[in-house]
C-alpha cells in the first residue's frame, strides 16, 4: 500500500489517501463506514471532511463534525422525550428515537396498574445502554446494569459526538487523567454527553473547562500533557 | 427593457472579464450555528447560502425509506434577491431546480448509511446575478461536507454560456438573458464525473465539447478556493483556543 497523505492531515470527501498494490481491481465501491473511507479501483478515498490517522497499514479518518450513530452495547445518556402506555421515547441525539420499555425499569410491569410518568417524566436524564439496534428498527435501551438508570445528581456536559474518542484517549489515558487529577466520578457516554459527579463546584468548573479544551484542540499532538499541566495549575499537584 | 446590449467588445465581456475567466469566488464554511453544516458561496454578485440538517428523524414518518436516508432539497430565492421583488412562494422553476440539485447530490451522498432518516438541505439565494443553481449546488455540497455527512466527493457547479457567438465561462445575468446558450454543469472534482447537466439554447457538438472543457477548468479553480475554505474552518478551530 502506498500512502499519499501525511498523518493527521486534513482530508476532504473524495481525496485519494492511498493506492493498494494487492487485490483485484473492482469498479464497485467498497465502504468502511467506521473508518470513513471507501475503496474504488484499488484506491482508498476519504468520505468525510476530517483528519486522517495512519497507523502501520491502517487508515482511519476522524470527521470534524458528525452526528451520533447508535451501536449495540454503547453507553448513552438520553433525555426522556415522550411517554407512551408501555414505553418511553428517549432522545439520544441520534437520527432515531430510542425506546425504553416499561418492563425494563419496573418489575412485574403492568400497563394497567403502573403509570410510567411516576418513574421517569419528560425531561429526565437517564444513563442507559443500547440493548438492541439493527438499523431496521429504532434502538432499544436498557437500564439494567451497574450504574445505569436515572441521573439524579451532578452535571451533564454536552460535547460533539466526534470528539468522544479524544476525551477517552488511547486506552483511556485522557479519561484516567481527568478522573485521577480531579477526583470526580466521570461517565463518558458515546453519544457526546459527559456526566460529572464532583465534591465541589470549583472542581466541576475546572473539569468543564478542561473538557472544552480537549474538544477544541482534539487534533493536536501532546494534548494529554497539556491537559495535565492545565489541571495541575488549577487544582494543584496530585489529589 | 431596451434592446440587446453589446456583450463582447474587443474580446472582453460586458463586466470586463476574458471569455475563460471566472467571477471572483468566495467561500465560507460553518456560517450558521443552528445547522449541522452550512456554507456561503459567492460567484461574483451571486450569493447562495446553504444549510444542512441531519441525518435526523424523517418527519412525517411516511416519507422515510427502509433502506436509505431521504434527501430533501429546497432551492429558494429570497424575495430581495432580484431587482424586482420575487414572490416568496416556490415557483415552477424553483421546484425544478430543487429536483435537479437533489438528484445531483443523491449521486454523491452515501444515503444507505442512514436508513429511515432524512438529510435536509436548504439553499437560499440571497442575491441573484446568473448561475444561481450552480452556486447553490456548490454551497449545498460544501454544507454537506461541513455537516460531516459521508459522501463520495464534493460537487462543484459552474455554467458555460454562448454570447455573441463566443463561449464564455460562468455567465452572469445579462449574458444569460441576451446570450444564445446556457450550460450549467455539476462536476465531481476528484473523479471528474458529471452529476448535473442542463442546456438552454443551441450549441453545436464541437461547441458543446469545448464548453465542457471550459467547465472542467472552471471547476478546478473553484475547487481550489473550496479547499482553502475548508482549511480555514479547520484552522479557525485552533485560533479559538488561543
Amino acid at each position: 500500500m502506498k500512502v499519499l497523505v501525511a498523518d493527521r492531515q486534513l482530508v476532504r470527501p473524495g481525496d485519494c489517501l492511498a493506492i493498494l498494490e494487492e487485490g483485484i481491481i473492482s469498479n464497485e465501491i467498497k465502504r468502511y463506514p467506521d473508518k470513513h473511507i471507501y475503496v474504488l479501483d484499488n484506491k482508498v478515498y476519504s468520505d468525510v471532511l476530517g483528519i486522517v490517522y495512519i497507523e502501520d497499514k491502517d487508515i482511519n479518518v476522524i470527521p470534524l463534525e458528525s452526528v451520533y450513530y447508535p451501536r449495540k452495547d454503547d453507553t448513552v445518556i438520553g433525555i426522556v422525550d415522550s411517554i407512551g402506555v408501555t414505553s418511553w421515547s428517549i432522545d439520544i441525539r441520534a437520527p432515531y428515537k430510542a425506546i425504553l420499555p416499561g418492563s425494563d425499569v419496573i418489575e412485574g410491569f403492568n400497563p394497567i396498574t403502573h403509570n410510567l410518568r411516576n418513574y421517569l417524566d419528560t425531561g429526565d436524564l437517564i444513563l442507559a445502554k443500547i440493548a438492541i439496534f439493527d438499523r431496521t428498527r429504532d434502538p432499544m435501551l436498557t437500564t439494567k446494569g451497574k450504574g445505569l438508570g436515572k441521573i439524579l445528581e451532578g452535571v451533564v456536559v454536552e460535547i460533539k459526538p466526534s470528539k468522544v474518542a479524544r476525551l477517552v484517549g488511547k486506552k483511556g489515558s485522557m479519561y484516567n487523567l481527568l478522573s485521577s487529577k480531579s477526583g470526580c466520578d466521570i461517565t463518558i457516554a458515546q453519544n457526546g454527553y459527559v456526566w460529572l459527579k464532583c465534591k465541589d463546584e470549583y472542581v466541576t468548573k475546572v473539569l468543564i473547562e478542561a473538557i472544552r479544551l480537549i474538544e477544541l484542540k482534539a487534533h493536536i499532538r501532546g494534548l494529554t500533557e497539556e491537559v495535565r499541566v492545565f489541571l495541575e495549575s488549577k487544582l494543584g499537584e496530585g489529589k | 427593457m431596451s434592446g440587446k446590449p453589446v456583450l463582447i467588445r474587443d474580446g472582453l465581456r460586458i463586466d470586463g472579464r476574458k471569455p475563460e475567466e471566472l467571477r471572483p469566488v468566495r467561500i465560507a464554511l460553518g456560517v450558521l450555528k443552528n445547522a449541522n453544516g452550512s456554507a456561503l458561496v459567492e460567484y461574483g454578485n451571486t450569493k447562495a447560502l446553504a444549510a444542512v440538517y441531519g441525518p435526523r428523524e424523517a418527519l412525517p414518518k411516511h416519507i422515510s425509506l427502509p433502506d436509505r436516508a431521504v434527501l430533501r432539497v429546497r432551492y429558494h430565492m429570497a424575495p430581495f434577491s432580484t431587482t424586482e421583488r420575487k414572490s416568496p412562494a416556490p415557483s415552477r422553476r424553483e421546484i425544478e431546480l430543487s429536483k435537479v440539485i437533489r438528484e445531483a447530490l443523491e449521486s454523491v451522498v452515501f444515503t444507505s448509511q442512514f436508513p429511515r432518516a432524512s438529510i435536509d438541505v436548504f439553499i437560499e439565494i440571497l442575491q441573484a446575478d446568473g448561475g444561481t443553481r450552480t452556486t447553490g449546488l456548490t454551497a449545498a455540497s460544501l454544507a454537506l461536507a461541513d455537516a460531516g455527512i459521508p459522501m463520495r466527493d464534493l460537487v462543484i457547479g459552474v455554467a458555460v454560456g454562448k454570447v455573441d457567438g463566443v463561449l464564455v465561462l460562468d455567465i452572469n445575468e445579462l449574458e444569460d438573458e441576451y446570450g444564445e446558450a446556457d450550460l450549467p454543469v455539476g462536476i465531481m472534482p476528484n473523479t471528474g464525473e458529471i452529476v448535473l447537466l442542463q442546456l438552454n439554447g443551441v450549441l453545436t457538438s464541437g461547441e458543446f465539447k469545448q464548453a465542457l472543457d471550459m467547465a472542467y477548468k472552471g471547476v478546478e479553480q473553484i475547487y481550489k478556493t473550496a479547499k482553502e475554505a475548508m482549511y480555514r474552518k479547520y484552522y479557525k478551530m485552533f485560533e479559538e483556543v488561543r
